[in-house]
């Protein structure tokens, strides 16, 4: 959870102490508005001067519900030398890397070219964004990973830079979000899968995006809190699209990941569409087998925010039901919901099981063991 | 499995309106004039076609017309068998499609009419909810306060996906006079089709709207919440109405933490929202969307940590099980009575 004004975070946890874990969904954040027009051609730096990104929501900056904290961030992530939290790769080395001994952090960018309404732009921004994480990032920190940022609502050119960056070491995944004009599973998107799948790239899904749909099936609702928790149930409602859709059916080697939207949901929503598959599935007959098979073996989940029991041990009901093998930690730095790895984790997890969540499934679907 | 009792409540069943003119002898001339002259056809809602497999178990469906549409049928299968002593009547015919606010106002009044006349008249075991025409909140008020005169309401009944998020403060002047006269909200599975039925936009399928359901319900489970509905209501009972059991937990706990992060947001929120939902929210037992063996069902039901969440329901003609097999294996009989007798009475005051 959130670590207002702690004076010295990274003071609190000794480097030496700690075993390696990986961090499946790290913001990087640019220093200045124009940081990423070095990657621009001058036609869209023009552009964006002039009418901004037209997103798929009303406001020319910043979200339409205002976040928590600025940024959504710790109020103790902003860099010595100035910028937004998570702009600075000394000082997320300094407050993250290092004291948590991170060895893989998977980088997710977000207000990319992703949740715009000019498709072209789109693209242009997701490729300057690629090209910024490899220059900013990955190229100076080898620990660090990035995900292909794709215009989401143009699959063609989704697939295109996918196949572009294919065989790039400094990629580990291609990159959505859950929120688009259509649920996930729809054929607009399928480029994007058959490329991914392709590539052998993981499919990261994450929570946000915009698509132009309020965030209730029955409308737009007052505040920030039901927008935060309303991620889980747009997560859920795209999963369930990718499997009555048939993708994973027709994409067998595509894998996905859950990011940033809870992993409790999991065992009910599969419970749920396996109960009402077997009474309508002369509904959908490309849905070949039952949901929960699918979703066992072609999706993960990242551990952040995780869901917060009163009585913690409830937790391992919930991870037994989905299986160890499937949970990939993750902090959300430098969000505010951002979670401690020494603390989210109840006591009585075997060595295996822990290793598992804080390594060694994230590094089996990264493909880096 | 565990053993029905006799003597329940069951708060889920649903008779059929035959055909939009099955209303017409309880429409006014303007109205009834409205439906002829415009050729305007029977209000089936996307959400429940006939045909579809869930809409009716298939020894449960009749030869001819809809499932659910004859009180001998729904005798035969549900409250004989099963030995009800009531059973409350959720019609789930389309009215609150329609768009003009009158119209809707007209049908509404129409079906409570017909609910009473040709079903809660016929068999004493019956009761029935009060379907209102939620575009007009006064309009909503003054069908509750007619209806409610007769004590057989026992429930207003709300859609799970409707035009605004349940929360709304606009809509508070309905759940004043739900509290008032003793009505539980029911919030039952199904959209007006006024937003598109899943967050992400609108899916493909009818399994895909149907499955949707219980992430609607979590979505206007946060905003009863978080707007402070039953800090403002204390004594309101909602009831969840087909809206699966399963995710109440997880989604408790997701509610939860961020409630703890943000509360500042909200600061009415004087309660943690697990207790908020022990002591105000209820659900239906079917559809119960778990696997069906005994150790599943007791985690979950102890991940509540209340015995007094679920109501016993059939969700007739729907069909969420086979022969007699309403209840979940591994319920001890203790939770059988609760589900099935105790815990209705506790929600709903009317029942006696």
């Amino acid at each position: 959870m959130n670590i207002q004004f702690r004076e010295s975070s990274e003071a609190a946890s000794p480097l030496t102490t700690k075993t390696a874990i990986a961090d499946c969904d790290i913001h990087p954040a640019r220093a200045t508005r124009t940081e990423l027009y070095p990657y621009l051609a001058k036609r869209w730096q023009h552009h964006l001067e002039i009418y901004g990104v037209h997103a798929y929501q009303g406001m020319m900056e910043g979200p339409p519900y205002p976040k928590a904290q600025p940024n959504a961030s710790r109020r103790d992530a902003y860099p010595p030398e100035g910028g937004p939290q998570g702009s600075s790769l000394s000082f997320m080395q300094k407050q993250l890397l290092d004291p948590n001994n991170v060895q893989l952090g998977v980088l997710n960018p977000l207000n990319t070219g992703q949740g715009i309404r000019n498709h072209e732009l789109s693209a242009a921004l997701c490729s300057a964004i690629n090209d910024w994480q490899i220059d900013k990032w990955t190229s100076r920190d080898k620990r660090l990973k990035a995900s292909i940022v794709v215009g989401n609502e143009d699959g063609l050119s989704a697939a295109a830079e996918i196949r572009e960056r294919a065989g790039d070491k400094n990629f580990v995944q291609v990159l959505l979000l859950s929120r688009n004009v259509e649920p996930l599973g729809q054929r607009r998107y399928w480029p994007i899968y058959q490329a991914a799948e392709e590539a052998g790239l993981p499919v990261g899904i994450h929570a946000f995006g915009f698509g132009g749909n309020p965030i209730t099936p029955s409308g737009w609702p007052s505040y920030y809190i039901e927008e935060m928790v309303g991620h889980s149930q747009c997560q859920q409602s795209a999963l369930a699209s990718l499997v009555l859709e048939g993708v994973f059916e027709r994409f067998p080697k595509l894998k996905m990941v859950m990011i940033e939207a809870g992993f409790g949901w999991a065992p009910s929503l599969a419970w749920r569409l396996d109960k009402v598959w077997q009474r309508l599935r002369s509904e959908v007959p490309h849905v070949k087998r039952p949901p929960s098979e699918y979703i066992r073996e072609q999706v993960w989940w990242t551990t952040q925010p995780m869901e917060d029991p009163e009585r913690r041990e409830d937790l391992f009901d919930v991870i037994n039901w989905i299986g160890w093998d499937r949970l990939l930690f993750a902090t959300d730095y430098p969000h505010w919901d951002y979670d401690e790895p020494l603390r989210v984790l109840p006591a009585g997890v075997s060595e295996a099981n822990r290793e598992a969540f804080y390594l060694g499934n994230a590094k089996k679907l990264y493909g880096l063991s | 499995m565990a053993s029905l009792i006799a003597g329940a409540v069951d708060c889920d069943v649903h008779p059929a309106v035959p055909h939009l003119t099955s209303l017409l002898p309880y429409l006014n001339d303007y109205w009834r004039d409205q439906v002829t002259t415009r050729g305007m056809v029977d209000l089936v809602s996307q959400s429940y076609p006939k045909n579809s497999p869930i809409v009716a178990r298939p020894d449960w469906r009749p030869e001819t017309g809809k499932p659910g549409e004859s009180l001998e049928d729904m005798q035969r299968h549900v409250l004989d068998p099963f030995q009800i002593k009531h059973a409350i009547c959720n019609p789930l015919y389309g009215v609150q499609m329609v768009f003009s606010e009158d119209m809707q106002a007209a049908f509404c009044r129409a079906l409570n009419q017909w609910l009473a006349k040709e079903w809660l008249d016929r068999d004493p075991r019956l009761r029935g909810s009060i379907v209102i025409p939620t575009q007009s909140v006064e309009k909503s008020v003054a069908e509750i306060e007619r209806c409610a005169q007769d004590r057989r309401f026992v429930q207003v009944l709300m859609l799970v996906m409707g035009d605004i998020p349940l929360g709304k403060r606009a809509l508070w002047p309905i759940y004043e006079t739900a509290e008032r006269l003793d009505l539980p909200i029911g919030i039952h599975a199904g959209s007006a089709y006024h937003n598109p039925p899943t967050a992400v936009g609108w899916g493909s399928y009818h399994i895909e709207d149907y499955v949707g359901q219980a992430q609607a319900f979590q979505t206007q489970l946060t905003s009863l919440i978080v707007e402070g509905v039953f800090a403002k209501f204390p004594r309101l009972k909602m009831v969840m109405l087909e809206s699966g059991v399963s995710w109440i937990s997880p989604y408790l706990w997701r509610l939860h933490k961020f409630w703890r992060g943000v509360r500042m947001e909200t600061p009415w929120v004087d309660r943690a929202p697990h207790e908020i939902v022990r002591s105000n929210i209820r659900f239906s037992l079917q559809p119960f969307d778990a696997p069906p063996d005994e150790a599943t069902l007791i985690r979950l039901f102890d991940h509540m940590q209340s015995d007094e969440l679920v109501l016993f329901s059939t969700d007739y003609p729907h069909w969420q099980f086979d022969g007699q097999d309403a209840l979940p294996e591994g319920l001890t009989p203790d939770l059988v009575r609760k589900i099935m007798i105790d815990n209705p009475h506790a929600t709903y005051p009317r029942l006696i």
